[in-house]
């Protein structure tokens, strides 16, 4: 079956995208996500400065679900303008440009110098719960502040299409979507981590993680960024599309997450579990999953929850 | 990934595991190990792994072990296994001076291992570098199956060279800023094939070194910026 998307006029060859904050710190690391089958491939958080990351342990994980505190780590704008200059060369697949700032002021600088290197979309990073004792309570819980954001990026943001990445943690996100669409949002990516989780070590009675906390994903996230999903495509009339994202280990989880309303699929913390050839394996059980089911276009799977 | 509650978590290698004891060596220089070094017996650490490739090899097989520094605790675990697979095994321990050698007595106790010994002072045995006392015995006739090296990464670009050079394989344990351990942060990732060190490596077979433009050039920090070597 074809895979194939054309999402605000750029083509994707399937639906799964690597998801921003895995891997991706390099044009070679984005080429070799190309090569094991991915549609699309977001960049870790870009800052307009260099950003440490938190100290190690960073990321603690069993089988139903991983903690990270990562800390966005980011070498600032020059390094963007490096790697994504090398990517855009050949530019195997579209590239979806990630940035993260503390303010609404430095978004917008950071979007205007990334917008320059002409990514395929900008994914507007305003819901990591891992950075919080630094700045605070994430934008995305706030419809207002949500919605300043997307104003003010959508502004300088040109020709390229924002997609808001929203938080689990709003008591609305239906209404933060709205909010952000109403703002000149071009489509959502759902969801950010959940949380922030923390895990204590028996026998030195100390939170694993340096940070303490840290953002939930894997297999245990996959309900909650269902119903996300579902909810952001309603309040939306189902007019944007939605990077879903969240738990996404098969095909057949990544065609729930369409059925909600998803689009493009993204794939992070189950590229430790299933390897890199996860964009691949997807791929093939999407496929075969259509096949048996007579599913002939991947679009009709897209919001098609019957409720 | 060896864990101090409250302090950090870094990579290291392993020295020896016999089934009772785990062994591992590090050098009292960042914040981390300065407070390993300060713990007294019975104090917890945290431990997980073993994450990423190790060394592998064939029974009987005759073996080169290049160990430059602290690559003296990893090659005598490989030592110490290899033997018991009727391997023959030349270990070359380079450092600085005699005050940076490490695992000699251990090396030198192993039946069926041959030990030379290389400091860059010549304050103990050969004056020079270990791939050098390696070239000169591949000179004079020596035959090897493989190469086995871990060290600085001066010394891992000469051991690449002499493999090629010679057609014989080799396996290079490569060095990279390690954070998650299992393949998500990204954080070592080499140029340009992109694969993560923590999965595909850190010990890296030197038919994919060769394709590894980095490799003796540049590392990436903590925020992924390049770092010359």
């Amino acid at each position: 079956m074809n895979l194939s998307q054309t999402i605000l006029n750029v083509e994707f060859s399937n639906p799964t995208v690597l998801a921003s904050g895995i891997w991706g710190i390099t044009a070679s690391s984005w080429r070799r996500v190309a090569e094991n089958g991915a549609g699309g491939v977001t960049t870790k958080s870009l800052w307009l400065k260099a950003h440490k990351g938190h100290p190690n342990p960073t990321v603690i994980s069993n089988e139903h679900w991983t903690l990270n505190a990562v800390g966005l780590p980011d070498a600032g704008i020059e390094k963007a303008r490096e790697e994504i200059s090398d990517f855009m060369k050949d530019h195997p697949i579209p590239l979806i440009a990630n940035i993260v700032a503390g303010s609404v002021e430095d978004f917008v600088k950071t979007a205007e110098e990334v917008v320059k290197l002409n990514p395929d979309f900008l994914e507007v990073n305003i819901s990591c719960p891992n950075v919080e004792d630094e700045f605070g309570k994430p934008f995305a819980c706030s419809e207002l502040d949500a919605a300043r954001v997307t104003k003010e990026v959508k502004a300088v943001s040109g020709s390229i299409p924002i997609f808001i990445k929203l938080s689990p943690q709003a008591l609305n996100i239906g209404a933060v979507a709205s909010a952000c669409a109403e703002a000149g949002a071009d489509g959502f990516t759902a969801i950010n981590t959940v949380g922030p989780g923390m895990a204590i070590d028996l026998r030195s009675r100390k939170p694993i993680l340096a940070n303490k906390v840290g953002g939930l994903s894997g297999p245990g996230l996959k309900p909650i960024s269902v119903r996300c999903i579902a909810d952001v495509y309603r309040a939306t009339d189902g007019k944007l599309p939605i990077i879903g994202t969240g738990g996404v280990h098969s095909g057949e989880d990544a065609l729930e997450l369409m059925l909600a309303g998803a689009s493009l699929i993204g794939i992070g913390t189950a590229v430790s579990d299933r390897g890199e050839s996860i964009f691949k394996k997807v791929c093939d059980e999407m496929d075969a999953w259509c096949e048996a089911e007579g599913v002939k276009e991947i679009g009709e799977m897209i919001g098609a929850v019957e409720y | 990934m060896v864990w101090l509650p409250g302090v950090d978590e870094i990579p290291v290698s392993v020295a020896l595991d016999d089934g009772k004891q785990i062994k591992i060596t590090v050098c009292a220089v960042g914040d981390m190990t300065k407070e390993m070094a300060k713990c007294k017996e019975g104090d917890l650490i945290g431990l997980r792994g073993p994450f990423g490739t190790q060394y592998e090899w064939e029974k009987g097989q005759k073996l080169a072990l290049l160990a430059g520094g602290y690559g003296s605790a990893p090659m005598y675990f490989v030592a110490n296994e290899a033997i018991k697979d009727d391997c023959k095994v030349d270990v070359f321990v380079g450092a600085r001076s005699k005050d940076h050698l490490l695992y000699l007595e251990e090396l030198g106790s192993l039946e069926g291992v041959t030990l030379h010994v290389a400091t860059d002072d010549g304050s103990e045995g050969f004056k020079g570098f270990n791939v050098q006392q390696l070239t000169e015995l591949i000179g004079e006739g020596k035959k090897f199956d493989q190469f086995f090296a871990c060290g600085p990464e001066g010394m891992l670009k000469a051991v690449s060279g002499l493999s090629s050079e010679h057609q014989i394989p080799s396996q290079l344990s490569l060095e990279r800023y390690m954070k998650c351990g299992y393949g998500l942060c990204g954080n070592c990732t080499v140029d340009p094939l992109g694969i993560r060190l923590c999965i595909d490596g850190p010990v890296v077979h030197n038919d994919v070194c060769v394709k590894i433009t980095e490799f003796g050039k540049y590392h990436r920090d903590d925020v992924g910026r390049k770092v010359e070597f």
